[in-house]
């Protein structure tokens, strides 16, 4: 008995700690790609491929840029205004969507009152509420906002619904032989419990947001990158289009990032393996 | 009477119950269930996978309720979850955003009885009884098998229960650590003698362990047998050599085999 026990320990002790603080290493294969990307760019163009007469070069694309856009504020109040957007209708679903997805998973009766509601409005693509929202919002920033909000709002609302119903049962009814009370279960277990989901919400609503925000713009806004874009073909010139392009894809890509981290902050048990 | 008989005796009468799903027939699970939980001693109830041995664990520890029946605690019902009855769940029930500290000092605080340095202290004390104190802050996902079971013991014994029951514990632990697992184990019962109710599929676990076995068997099921096991304690896993345990692990496998016949059966 004293042996096996010792044993235990000793098998314990023996197992090394797993330590994981490598530095972040450059990925050379993704950064080849993207510069294969820009040379096979460069070279379609200046072969004159088919479809490839009207666009610019990587080069042209760069003067531009280094010429007229860098330096001009006009280009950097587009990234603030569309962040500024996302950033609004984002956190505003968010703070309503996660409310919610919780009432609607934990009540019973308001589940049957308001889910079904929820059901019809959800399958609506976020631009088919581009006129409603035109008419309803008295300016045009509100009714961008409105949108990108509904474009994350409602797959905040259904994670966390299907997170809070699939709760396993074991963890509740641990904390309840343990003599936790309804308050304590709410804010130590369900909650969280639904952050994972509540970060996979984000991931995608993050995605939406851009993608929403970027048509809204076109269609509605007066500025943003999506206008810029917008603006670079309506006026014939494609080096505006493409750098419109790659801001949108820079901006969306640092959301990301963005939410990446705020993800890994919410989860500190993850990725401790 | 004395106050032993009054710690955790558990007296089911007359269980039977069935699972309701929706567009389906309900499923009779248990019928007319009843036996006696002595106090200070180790039940194993035994039955073939998926015969209910689960179902008649919630019941008893309050988290569903019997279609029909009674359990009662130390003479009062049983009719929600309580701090006097703890569950080992099968698969761990460790929540994975708290470390291991917090997983076991969530008890003392919630009934907030003791004070944060006390339950720490307290828990700190059976952590490292259960050789984990260097783990305290590590998170369940990253501790082996044996050493979620482990804090989960801790988990429940902080809270000093009346009434243990353990679901499958051991299950998914390679031999070694089951091994361990159950020699540790059973020395934690021989000093605590704290009642306890301990499910299983394993005979020579069930043998090894129990004071009391009780077998599940027939559709929907019932307890069909209850051994005494006289087996000496403490025990070491020399019993297994002893003739006793021959004639005791032939007596139960006679039953076990005779219901796994049936079912076989039942099946064709």
């Amino acid at each position: 008995m004293k042996a096996a026990e010792e044993g235990m320990k000793a098998s314990i002790a023996d197992r090394p700690v797993k330590r994981n603080r490598r530095l972040p290493k450059m990925n050379w294969r993704g950064a080849l790609a993207v510069a294969a990307f820009f040379l096979a760019w460069h070279f379609l163009v200046l072969l004159k491929a088919p479809g490839f007469r009207e666009i610019a070069s990587p080069i042209e694309v760069l003067n531009t840029f280094l010429t007229q856009y860098i330096g001009n504020p006009k280009y950097w109040n587009s990234w603030v205004a569309s962040f500024k957007r996302v950033i609004y209708g984002f956190v505003l679903a968010q703070v309503l969507g996660i409310p919610l997805g919780l009432l609607l998973g934990t009540r019973e009766t308001f589940h049957n009152l308001v889910y079904p509601v929820i059901e019809i409005l959800r399958p609506i693509p976020p631009l088919a509420w581009v006129p409603i929202s035109i008419l309803f919002w008295p300016t045009t920033e509100l009714s961008i906002i409105f949108i990108t909000f509904i474009g994350a709002f409602f797959i905040i609302v259904i994670n966390v619904h299907d997170a809070v119903r699939n709760i396993k049962k074991e963890h509740y009814w641990l904390a309840l032989s343990l003599g936790a009370n309804g308050g304590q279960v709410f804010r130590r277990i369900m909650i969280p419990s639904v952050i994972p989901s509540i970060a996979v919400g984000m991931t995608l609503g993050m995605a939406v947001t851009w993608n929403v925000v970027i048509a809204a713009e076109m269609i509605a806004g007066d500025n943003g990158l999506g206008r810029l874009t917008w603006e670079g073909y309506v006026s014939h010139t494609v080096t505006v289009v493409i750098i419109g392009m790659i801001s949108i894809g820079l901006a969306g890509y640092l959301s990301t990032i963005g939410v990446d981290y705020l993800e890994k902050k919410m989860m500190p048990w993850r990725g401790t393996r | 009477m004395n106050t032993a008989a009054l710690k955790g005796e558990l007296t089911v009468k007359g269980l039977r119950k069935w699972y309701h799903r929706r567009d389906q027939a309900p499923v009779h699970v248990l019928e007319d269930c009843s036996f006696r939980i002595e106090p200070g001693k180790l039940t194993v109830v035994m039955g073939t996978s998926g015969c209910g041995k689960s179902t008649l664990a919630y019941i008893l520890c309050g988290y569903i309720g019997p279609d029909e029946g009674q359990v009662l605690m130390d003479g009062q019902p049983v009719k929600e979850p309580g701090s006097d009855r703890i569950m080992v769940f099968q698969e761990t029930a460790l929540w994975p955003w708290m470390t291991v500290m917090e997983n076991v000092v969530f008890g003392p605080l919630a009934k907030s009885r003791a004070g944060r340095d006390e339950a720490t202290r307290k828990a700190l004390e059976l952590l490292r009884k259960f050789g984990l104190s260097e783990f305290k802050d590590k998170y369940p996902g990253q501790l082996s098998g044996g050493m979620k079971r482990r804090a989960e013991l801790a988990q429940a014994l902080i809270n000093s229960p009346k009434l243990m029951v353990l679901d499958e514990p051991f299950r998914g632990l390679d031999v070694m650590t089951r091994e361990l697992m159950q020699e540790y184990y059973i020395k934690l019962f021989e000093e605590t003698r704290l009642t306890t109710v301990f499910i299983t599929s394993e005979l020579e676990e069930a043998i090894f362990l129990a004071d009391r076995i009780l077998i599940m068997g027939g559709t929907p099921s019932r307890i069909v047998r209850s051994l005494e096991v006289d087996l000496p304690r403490p025990r070491t896993f020399d019993v297994l050599a002893t003739e006793r345990y021959l004639e005791i692990k032939k007596e139960a496998l006679e039953v076990l085999y005779g219901e796994s016949m049936q079912q076989q059966t039942m099946a064709c």
